[in-house]
């Protein structure tokens, strides 16, 4: 694969990592996490854990998180199953980083919906702003990535910046974004343009009722 | 239009809290135990009768898709509930609403669909890039087995229910029933041959159900308003209401619950403000996300909104996740982006898929600039014939379908690229194959 990540070097990060393990307060959501699935199914924890573990590594480094080599295998040894069968499974989903990534994982979802909307200029935002797909800007602050579709099509073109999506944007808006994540400024994620989430920019075409109350229609079913 | 109070997502824009609470307010949670005294048999048969059909794509009878199961367990195998919420075709996005809005519909849901099924538990797999409203699911969640209502002796019908959410971690095949299922025995997302169907054997080898979130959350609305008001929308064959969600070239891009079989204008024009540039200007539309042919203006215009109406016109209902392309578009481009998502989606694991979506991918690119030769287009569309039809999911379809529907409706437009490039006009120039 051309845009596999370089791993980085192995006796580095096993002398970084190797004595990873839960922080106390993740060994409790671990424990919550394995009380979802049945008995001798632990295996069935192997992505959570592994979303848990990239987590953690994230709050070390002050960045979204990635999953370097011991901290695999510390999960493969949490659930008992051989380090392969923990290893495929980073790979194979798209959320795991396999490399070091910057303090903002910029997201720019690129799939049709999103290009009809403009994320031609999304990227482009990005570009002037120094960011380069698949690479962290040198601040460590930015890592740009185009992924693909990220479920919030009616509110195209869109970008996830670690967990907060940013929606109905444009060039202007998200330079704006890009500004204001680089002096620390608080954001508000969400649709940019001041709409309600999904509904029809300029107010709902439907169950107007429920903008000022928390209307119950039972009184008018027949 | 469809009146209000025949709306079963109330809350659909989020003006309200979704917390448990404000649903109670809202209906939600009325005397669950009532309907779940009906009987197993009783919930099935109404849900049969409402003529609902699954809303994730496919449109099998949810109703009968419930009966598959095993009325007992003969070797004391559980049954589960797998609540498909990877919502990932592109185009997608009302499961997203129903979770962060209306959370408390789909817990609801899942109690009475696993009680008619006599399934143990409930897993909601969540697709991993909904952060913030797998937040909202889990908290709605414990909200639910903190008042009893679901848990043991669920909402005190005597029942044992256990609901749980189940995050993935970014991959489009997961929403594939079978990959659902690998991903959540904690493996890689690749389909499992079938037979066994998941009904037999599904996830922990035991028999499985797996629905996708707004036909679950339906149900209890179905259940307390009857299967005859249910049926009272839409066209025979395509009972009910249906949340559409229209992206691309409208004025206003929304989400919105409408009846079946609404005609492709009236939606457009009712609540996303018409066409960009208005009706002439309008080239084509996906209207069932991306995994379904296009369909060109004329004949998408006046054509009901429903599984039946798109298969007329070559298409499908999919998800009704409606993409709207203006004549501004760049329509191989359009098309190509999706090979390429086909591309970076497939799992890898059937030759004809991994191999040829990307084939597919860089042949399209080299169309959408024109630099191919005009019998190139027939050899894409044999190799989208190789690949339908030839792999263990769908995936391949779907990589296929979007590239016959271009051929099919803008051949015209690529054999122009073609040419243009080569030239204008003239014969294209014969070069040896490298």
């Amino acid at each position: 694969m051309a845009d596999a990540p370089k791993i980085p070097d192995e006796a580095e990060t096993r002398a970084r990592w190797g004595a990873f393990a839960w922080t106390a307060e993740n060994q409790a959501k671990a424990d919550e996490i394995l009380g979802r699935y049945p008995k001798g199914r632990e295996q069935s924890a192997s992505i959570p854990f592994l979303d848990l573990a990239q987590r953690q590594v994230g709050a070390d480094t002050s960045t979204q998180g990635w999953l370097p080599v011991p901290v695999i295998e510390y999960v493969a040894r949490q659930i008992g199953v051989p380090y392969m069968r923990v290893y495929e499974v980073a790979t194979f989903y798209t959320m795991f980083n396999l490399a070091p990534v910057g303090k903002y994982h910029v997201q720019v979802c690129g799939t049709t919906p999103c290009l009809l909307g403009g994320s031609d200029d999304v990227l482009a935002a990005c570009k002037n702003k120094g960011l380069s797909k698949g690479h962290t800007t040198p601040d460590g602050l930015f890592t740009l990535t185009e992924v693909e579709c990220l479920g919030a099509c009616a509110n195209a073109p869109m970008v996830q910046i670690n967990d907060d999506n940013f929606e109905d944007l444009d060039y202007d808006k998200t330079t704006a974004i890009l500004e204001a994540l680089a002096e620390g400024k608080a954001l508000t994620p969400g649709s940019q343009i001041g709409r309600r989430d999904s509904c029809p920019a300029g107010g709902p075409t439907s169950l107007v009722a429920m903008v000022d109350e928390n209307h119950d229609y039972r009184g008018e079913w027949v | 239009m469809l009146a209000d109070k025949d709306r079963i997502f109330t809350n659909v824009y989020g003006f309200q809290p979704w917390n448990l609470d404000a649903a109670i307010m809202r209906g939600d949670w009325d005397n669950t135990k009532d309907l779940m005294a009906l009987g197993q048999d009783a919930i099935i048969d109404v849900i049969k009768a409402s003529g609902l059909r699954g809303r994730g794509g496919a449109g099998f009878p949810t109703g009968m898709k419930w009966s598959f199961m095993p009325k007992e367990s003969k070797d004391g195998r559980p049954s589960f509930l797998v609540i498909n919420a990877d919502e990932s075709e592109p185009g997608s996005c009302k499961d997203r609403e129903i979770i962060r809005h209306d959370p408390h519909k789909l817990i609801e849901g899942a109690l009475i669909a696993g009680y008619a099924m006599r399934a143990r538990a409930a897993y909601i797999y969540i697709r991993g890039e909904y952060i913030r409203e797998a937040e909202v699911l889990f908290a709605a969640v414990a909200e639910a087995y903190d008042k009893g209502l679901i848990g043991k002796n669920a909402s005190g019908s005597g029942y044992d229910f256990d609901v749980f959410v189940h995050r993935g971690a970014g991959a489009y095949i997961c929403g594939e029933e079978t990959a659902m299922l690998e991903s959540l025995e904690g493996k890689k997302g690749q389909p499992r041959l079938k037979p066994p169907f998941p009904a037999g054997a599904g996830l922990y080898g035991c028999p499985t159900t797996v629905n996708n979130v707004e036909s679950i959350a339906v149900a209890p609305t179905i259940l307390r308003r009857g299967a005859a008001w249910f049926s009272s929308f839409g066209a025979e064959g395509n009972k009910g209401t249906k949340l559409f969600q229209i992206s691309g070239h409208v004025n206003k891009p929304c989400v919105v619950e409408e009846a079946m079989s609404i005609p492709f204008r009236q939606l457009i024009d009712e609540h996303c403000g018409g066409i960009r540039g208005g009706w002439d200007n309008l080239l084509a539309v996906i209207p069932g996300g991306s995994s379904v042919p296009l369909v060109p203006a004329a004949e998408i215009m006046d054509c009901p909104m429903d599984f039946d109406g798109l298969k007329k016109v070559g298409s499908g209902l999919g998800t009704a996740a409606i993409i709207v392309m203006d004549k501004s578009t760049d329509i191989v481009r359009a098309i190509s982006r999706l090979s390429y998502f086909y591309k970076h989606e497939s799992c890898g694991q059937c030759t004809p898929c991994r191999e040829g979506t990307g084939w597919m991918w860089r042949v399209m690119e080299r169309m959408r600039t024109g630099d191919a030769d005009i019998s190139e287009i027939d050899t894409l569309y044999q190799v989208t014939k190789q690949v339908e039809g030839h792999t263990i999911c769908a995936l391949g379809d779907a990589a296929a379908w979007p590239i016959q529907g271009l051929i099919k409706h803008f051949r015209p437009e690529m054999e122009r690229r073609i040419t243009a490039r080569n030239g204008g006009g003239e014969a294209p120039m014969m070069e040896a194959a490298e």
